[in-house]
């Protein structure tokens, strides 16, 4: 591999041709034939080449980034990244790292595998290739074909190649002792390594910072641009920049710390920094402890690095990377790199022949590394174009960017300056609950009362647990399993039967997408999870903070450019949720809904226009784009979880299966049909264009896979095509009809994701390159789809790529100066535009389908929102259309139900019959008018449609357009309700009728009717009367007083029981506060409080001597009750109570029993007909078969005989009994 | 009618061990006269049932039942006609009707052959007439109508209110033309638990926005709404996507999410 760099640093190939040489197998016929003559023989080699260049650059920089942020590197063999494994895996072990790409033994390179093998350490990930046509060799290079031997190949092989540049050390180091060349961008665990880097250099206050301060005249060069051949002591500070006299006690303080830093470094055996030698051309004094100043004029071999990056540029350029946002990583870890580990050989010039051999070290100084990076940045200045405004202005602000390219600086500033693309981390609104769903919630979706029920109470528990989450996840200690397990598997084995299953899925999947759809860091601030407060913060303090929070936690939270697949702030309940489960039935039915819901939302009509160039139609388009932003996260979220789900039996800790296990496993799950249909929605994806919405949910998914899924012919295949798809998002193309740029971007950003994820094999990248042919996707050129429609913009790819944020917060690392943000000058963008026709692929022929396709022809040349307009119409109407006919044409049928039903019960006696043969007979009857549906519904559609459409369209519409779209919409809503009517209706009322039937029946029961037939307030109660509650409290307490025990001078004046039963009555003629219950005891306090009257019990207020209440007034109360009795109780009142044992018991206990009000109101009862003298006697006779004192009974008996001995007429008797009140002593004695 | 913490807590204060009688009613309207008879009619029965859920055990002890039954025969066949059973359930701390019943079960358990069953003894409670024993029937009856915080009576007063209170939300709400849903209606449409009222347009009072009410028609004190919190409004929250008013603003401020009606607080739900 080595040769062909050589030969390319030789010139003698082109870097074109070279790349396309990787990129394509096939020699084409650009190639000059010396060229190809001297590529072919390298042939066998030809997949080896991106890999190793990427582990040579990475290999040359470990000197240089031994300290640096966190690596951007795949460590091979990991095992599988488990779900708790947040976080862990972007800082792999250091041995993994070094054999990122370790040596691939494909057949086709069998033979060349131990040269390969020795070709390097294999190491980070990244690609070179060529952009198409732009390489600076021109074709009319490489006619030294003939002198890149295969033996050249050999002897560097031989001599150099397995650590390049550090055999031609006077002192080659160990390369495979880890301590002393740590991976790139680790931190070593040595105190000595790890302090300097995190060293946090004080702000200098005054510097000033272009973008940050626009007031200073930006043309000016500032100081620190002068390249300083030879640095003063005053030069030392960070990036070379001269600091103000104020800052001199500043700058002697940092010195002395310096020192003392660097003696205790020299203590340190930990071998990672070297002291510097003496020929150690960088200015610092004291150790390569601080950050060097970068200096353009000090490059060692500018044009053998502007080579290397021109080459591992055109590779980025070509997707021949893994990852396209990891070597932007890397090549930002070059640009801010602080110093040079080891420096020995920096001063030594390149000599001549060492320019066109990789004996020497590719960096020699931190000005080759920042060199080298700028470079490869003015080759993607594309890409950084279209990051976020926060990275674009930390770009632009970078001073060794300034200092080596001003150029791409200014491009950088005027981007900034253009760029809208602010990425905001805004707070999603607080999580809620999913609302009770009428329609499939109610009782009728549920098989039984009890399921209902059950349901019913699992939706509390799941609320009640993820309550429980909410408030105490964060808490130190707090585990969910410890805390929910045993809860929420308790609740899951309620669910027994389908059913409640999928009804418990539903409510599940509604709430996992109402509190995640807002991935990262969204739903996790609200929820607790910590928030990224660094990226909050932005790149003001946020260098300072970084370090800081270095030196608090070993280990950072932010999970590098490639972190692990991860559940973020609430996804994390979910998926405890799904672990603590454990419920296999549960898992299967939500990943049946799961995947139901994938498809339906990846196969969603999105909207294929393209934006216009009016401000209004842009409005629309804001909306679109959130739509697709929608449609887009929610795809990805259940996708994770399916994935997640899906593989789950086959994820563990051990580490993947090899050999012979490998291979019956692979039997085994080759026979396991995949849980969705990825392929095929893969394919159907590409061929409609919807890459875009497709493949980042596709992502998640695969992400989740275990370590044998890649093997799997099946799932071959999918990476196989994400491969092909990968390396044809060329970014540099923006054809016609082509995909848009950030589309591609997000695209590419999320499968280099993928490609980096541990359980996707190292080599599946490089080694499925030449396997693309069965799975060519058959791309038209003329179709569009929602590829071409720019619906990603920045907001959209931070949020489903937040590693991409890495870049900034690597930028902001290297800021430490404040810069206030500065209010950017906005500069509005229009939206790129293409021209897309969308129609449907295969028309069908019949006059229907030609009728919607013409439908859909004519909104394609109508805003979008027009359509909109007409569906959303179209929706709502014949949604309305249902519910008219319900309200109407059912509601109808159910009152003719009620009529006919009680037709039935009159002929045929009370039961009726059978209620299931009633209601089969009501609806032989009724369904056939069900027809009629069918027609209101069309009438309906037609009368309400068009008016709807002509207030929701522009004034302006022309009435051509008009009329259209209220025919189409028109046709829209009668179709939908037709067909939900046609299909529904007679389940509809029969529904209703049986639900009519039950009621009726119930009615009919015996309980209503005792009640009798019950009258409300009079039209003009104005409802003043006291509250029955008051009453019963008052009645009660006149009670207690007289049941006693009482205080003396306790007692009820005549005047308030008076005023007591005047109220009593004005509340039972006002309706409308008094139920059932309360007028039950109303009406048995009343009786009790008569016969309190009657034995003369109530304890009368006034002179102490008469304690009991006049004959006339309690007459007089008597016949109020009974009035009310008579005329205001509409509910049975419990009179016998009058004669039971207990109250006559009452009598007894008054000395001398008076028994003529009893007597009175016998007879007052019977003459006002509220007891028969039968009901009467009979009570009277079974008083009598109580116990009794003797006399007592003697008098009851008398009493008896008395009332017996009353002739019936009533009318006379009354007067009979008002002459005898008076001689009360008479009726006795005549007894 | 706002009522502050503090004077709650003096309220609360004063109910410590006191029997539910009407004398003691008496006493705290005396010593509150600021105060309706309603509400602390209503925080005295919270107060003496939080008190009663505390003590309920202990009464419940089979050496407890027979000491007291014991007690209970020795005292009537002393004096039937004077009130023993009220002065014994006083002198243990244990509220009269709960005293009633208990010695009512016991009594049945001695004279009939069959335990009774819970409906008898509650249609017994309910009308002491159908208690076979004139004496018991007399003492239950005096129990009943002399207990202000529990009983058959007590009961149906509460309930009562509750549904007066539904009543007059609603007229409230027509007057204010607030148009709504009521619990029938959304019962109909086939809610599993439903708020009295849901508001078909949400309002706002006083910076909250409200979602349904739902009227408790009693004194909402602390516990109490915990209580309601749990077994209700977190229910409508999971169905009807509303926040609820935190417990503190109850007892603190009852007056800005809330208002005290003529028997206790009717809850507003609303947003925090």
């Amino acid at each position: 591999m080595a040769a062909v760099l050589e030969s390319l640093l030789r010139e003698e190939v082109s870097v074109e041709a070279a790349v396309r040489w990787i990129a394509r197998s096939a020699q084409s016929s650009e190639d000059d034939p010396g060229e190809a003559a001297a590529l072919s023989a390298l042939q066998p080699l030809r997949k080896e080449f991106v890999p190793f260049l990427l582990n040579f650059l990475r290999e040359q920089s470990s000197r240089v980034l031994p300290q640096g942020p966190p690596t951007p590197a795949k460590a091979p063999g990991a095992s599988a990244a488990l779900p708790a494994r947040a976080g862990g895996q972007p800082r792999g072990s250091r041995g993994a790292r070094s054999q990122l790409f370790p040596p691939t033994e494909a057949p086709s390179t069998a033979a060349e595998a131990p040269l390969a093998r020795r070709g390097g350490r294999r190491r980070c990930p990244g690609p070179a290739r060529e952009r198409g046509g732009r390489g600076p060799g021109g074709p009319e290079e490489g006619v030294g074909g003939e002198s890149v031997p295969w033996a050249g190949g050999r002897r560097l092989r031989g001599s150099g190649s397995p650590s390049g540049p550090s055999l031609a050390l006077s002192d080659p180091p160990n390369l495979s002792n880890l301590e002393e060349f740590p991976p790139v961008g680790l931190v070593p665990p040595g105190p000595a390594g790890t302090k300097p880097s995190r060293r946090i250099n004080p702000t200098p206050v005054s510097e000033e910072r272009s973008l940050s301060k626009p007031k200073t005249c930006f043309t000016s060069p500032p100081i620190s641009c002068v390249p300083s051949s030879q640095p003063s002591a005053l030069d030392t500070s960070p990036w070379g920049l001269g600091l103000p006299p104020g800052c001199r006690s500043l700058q002697e303080e940092r010195e002395m710390l310096r020192k003392e830093r660097s003696k205790q470094l020299l203590q340190s055996p930990v071998p990672t920094c070297p002291p510097p030698e003496s020929g150690s051309p960088l200015p610092s004094r004291t150790g390569n402890l601080t950050d060097e100043p970068a200096d353009p004029a000090r490059v060692s071999s500018r044009q053998r690095l502007e080579l290397v990056a021109l080459v591992y540029s055109s590779c980025i350029a070509e997707n021949l990377v893994p990852n396209l946002f990891l070597e932007l990583f890397f090549v930002l870890q070059l640009l801010t790199a602080r110093r040079m580990v080891t420096a020995k050989h920096s001063d030594r010039e390149p000599s001549p022949d060492a320019l066109d051999s990789l004996e020497n070290p590719l960096f020699q100084s931190i000005h080759d590394c920042v060199f080298f990076a700028v470079q490869v940045l003015e080759h993607q200045f594309q890409v950084l174009s279209h990051l976020d405004k926060g990275t674009l202005k930390l770009l632009a602000e970078n001073e060794r960017l300034l200092c080596f390219s001003p150029a791409l600086q200014g491009r950088l500033r005027a981007a900034y300056e253009g760029s809208v693309a602010k990425v905001s981390l805004a707070m999603p609104p607080s999580a809620q609950a999913v609302s009770f769903q009428p329609e499939t919630d109610n009782r009728a979706n549920f098989s039984s009362d009890r399921a209902f029920h059950t349901f019913k109470k699992q939706r509390d528990v799941f609320y009640e647990v993820l309550r429980e989450w909410e408030d105490h996840h964060e808490e130190p200690g707090w585990d969910f399993e410890k805390g929910l397990g045993s809860r929420i598997r308790a609740m899951m084995g309620q669910l027994s039967t389908a059913c409640s299953h999928s009804h418990f899925v539903r409510l599940f999947q509604k709430q996992l997408l109402q509190m995640c759809q807002h991935p990262g860091g969204a739903g996790a601030a609200v929820l607790g999870e910590a928030p990224d407060v660094l990226s909050m913060l932005g790149a003001d303090k946020l260098g300072r903070l970084r370090r800081l929070q270095e030196r608090l936690v070993a280990p950072q939270s932010s999970g590098g450019p490639c972190p692990p697949p991860t559940f973020p702030g609430c996804q994390g309940f979910f998926r405890d949720f799904i672990l603590s489960a454990s419920s296999f039935q549960f898992n299967q039915h939500l990943m049946d809904s799961l995947s139901l819901k994938i498809r339906d939302l990846n196969g969603l009509a999105l909207p294929q226009q393209e934006p216009s160039d009016d401000g209004e139609s842009d409005v629309d388009w804001q909306g679109e784009r959130r739509q697709f932003a929608v449609v887009l996260l929610s795809l990805r979220l259940l996708a994770k979880f399916l994935g997640f789900v899906a593989f789950l039996p086959y994820r563990g800790p051990e580490p993947p299966p090899t050999g012979e296990l490998q291979d019956s496993i692979l039997a085994l799950r080759s026979q396991v049909p995949p849980v969705l249909d990825v392929r095929a929605l893969l394919q159907q994806g590409l061929r409609a264009h919807r890459a875009v919405l497709t493949v980042p949910w596709l992502v998640e998914f695969l992400s989740f896979a275990d370590h044998v899924v890649p093997l799997l012919d099946y799932y071959r295949s999918v990476f196989t095509l994400l491969l092909h798809l990968h390396r044809s998002l060329v970014l540099s193309q923006e054809n016609e009809g082509e995909m848009c740029f950030l589309n591609k971007l997000l695209l590419l950003a999320v499968l280099g994701w993928l490609f980096q994820i541990p359980t996707v094999p190292e080599d599946l990248f490089f080694l499925e390159e030449g396997q693309l042919d069965p799975f060519e996707v058959d791309t038209v050129a003329s179709e569009h789809g929602l590829d071409s429609v720019p619906v990603v913009d920045q907001q959209l790819l931070y949020t489903c790529c937040p590693y991409i944020g890495e870049l900034r917060k690597l930028l902001a690392s290297w800021v430490s100066g404040s810069s206030g943000r500065s209010g950017g000058f906005v500069r509005k963008i229009t939206p790129t535009t293409t021209t897309t026709t969308g129609l449907g692929a295969q028309p069908p022929q019949t006059s229907q389908g030609l009728q919607a396709q013409l439908a859909q022809a004519f909104f394609h040349n109508q805003p979008p929102s027009l359509r909109r307009t007409v569906e959303f119409v179209a929706e709502r109407i014949g949604s309305n259309c249902v519910k008219h006919i319900k309200a109407t044409l059912v509601a109808d049928l159910v009152h003719q139900a009620e009529l006919l039903l009680q037709e039935q019960l009159v002929t045929q006696g009370q039961d009726g019959g059978d209620p299931a043969q009633l209601l089969e007979i009501l609806c032989s009857q009724l369904c056939p008018h069900g027809a009629q549906a069918l027609t209101q519904g069309r009438e309906f559609c037609q009368r309400k449609s068009p008016g709807a459409v002509r207030a929701l369209l522009p004034e302006e519409t022309p009435a051509a357009v008009l009329s259209s779209a209220e025919s189409i919409a028109v046709g829209l809503a009668t179709e939908k309700a037709c067909a939900w009517l046609s299909a529904n209706i007679t389940a509809l009322i029969r529904r209703e009728v049986k639900a009519a039937v039950s009621r009726t029946l119930r009615a009919q029961g015996p309980e209503p009717a005792a009640w009798g037939e019950r009258r409300g307030c009079s039209h003009a109660c104005e409802h003043h009367a006291p509250l029955p509650s008051h009453l019963i409290s008052e009645i009660k307490d006149v009670l207690s007083l007289a049941v006693g025990p009482r205080d003396p001078e306790e007692g009820v004046s005549p005047e308030h029981l008076e005023q007591l039963l005047g109220q009593l009555g004005q509340t039972l003629r006002c309706r409308q506060f008094l139920c059932p219950p309360a007028e039950q005891h109303l009406a048995k306090c009343s009786v009790e409080l008569a016969s309190l009257l009657v034995a003369d019990q109530i304890p009368v207020l006034g002179p102490p001597a008469q304690h009991r209440l006049e004959r006339g007034q309690a007459r007089r109360l008597l016949l109020m009750l009974l009035a009310l009795w008579k005329d205001d109780f509409q509910g049975p009142v419990p009179l016998q109570l009058l004669l039971s044992p207990r109250n006559v018991g009452l009598l007894a206990d008054t000395r001398p029993r008076e028994w003529d009000l009893l007597l009175f109101l016998l007879r007052e009862l019977v003459e006002k007909g509220l007891m028969g003298r039968l009901e009467i006697e009979a009570c009277l006779g079974s008083l009598r078969e109580a116990q009794w004192p003797g006399d007592f009974s003697e008098e009851l008996a008398t009493l008896f005989n008395l009332f017996l001995a009353e002739p019936h007429l009533p009318e006379p008797q009354l007067r009979v009994c008002e002459l005898v009140q008076p001689n009360r002593g008479a009726v006795l004695a005549q007894s | 009618m706002i009522l502050t913490k503090a004077q709650y807590d003096e309220i609360a204060q004063c109910l410590v061990s006191v029997p539910p009688t009407r004398q003691s009613l008496r006493k705290l309207k005396q010593r509150f006269p600021s105060q309706s008879q309603a509400t602390l009619l209503s925080i005295f029965s919270q107060e003496y049932q939080k008190h009663i859920k505390r003590t309920h055990a202990k009464h419940h002890t089979s050496e407890a039942i027979e000491s007291y039954y014991q007690r209970y025969l020795n005292g009537v066949v002393k004096n039937g006609a004077a009130p023993v059973l009220l002065e014994l359930a006083n002198e243990v701390d244990y509220a009269p009707s709960l005293m009633a019943r208990l010695i009512l079960e016991r009594f049945l358990q001695e004279h009939e052959e069959t335990p009774p069953s819970k409906s008898v003894i509650n249609s017994m409670l309910r009308d002491p007439s159908q208690i076979p024993d004139g004496v018991l029937a007399n003492q239950v009856y005096q129990c009943i109508v002399n207990d202000c915080c529990y009983g058959p009576l007590v009961d149906c007063i509460k309930h009562a209110i509750g549904h007066e209170h539904e009543i007059l939300l609603r007229d409230l709400l027509l007057e204010k033309n607030l148009s709504f849903l009521d619990e029938d209606q959304l019962r109909a449409k086939g809610y599993d638990k439903t708020p009295d009222f849901i508001l078909q347009v949400p309002v706002a009072v006083e910076g909250h926005i409200i979602h349904w009410i739902e009227s408790k028609a009693s004194f909402g004190d602390e516990c109490s709404h915990h209580a309601y919190l749990h077994d209700q409004f977190w229910s409508y929250w999971n169905r009807d996507r509303v926040s609820l008013c935190c417990p503190a603003s109850l007892v603190t401020g009852i007056t800005s999410v809330s208002y005290c009606t003529w028997l206790g607080i009717i809850h507003l739900g609303c947003d925090v």
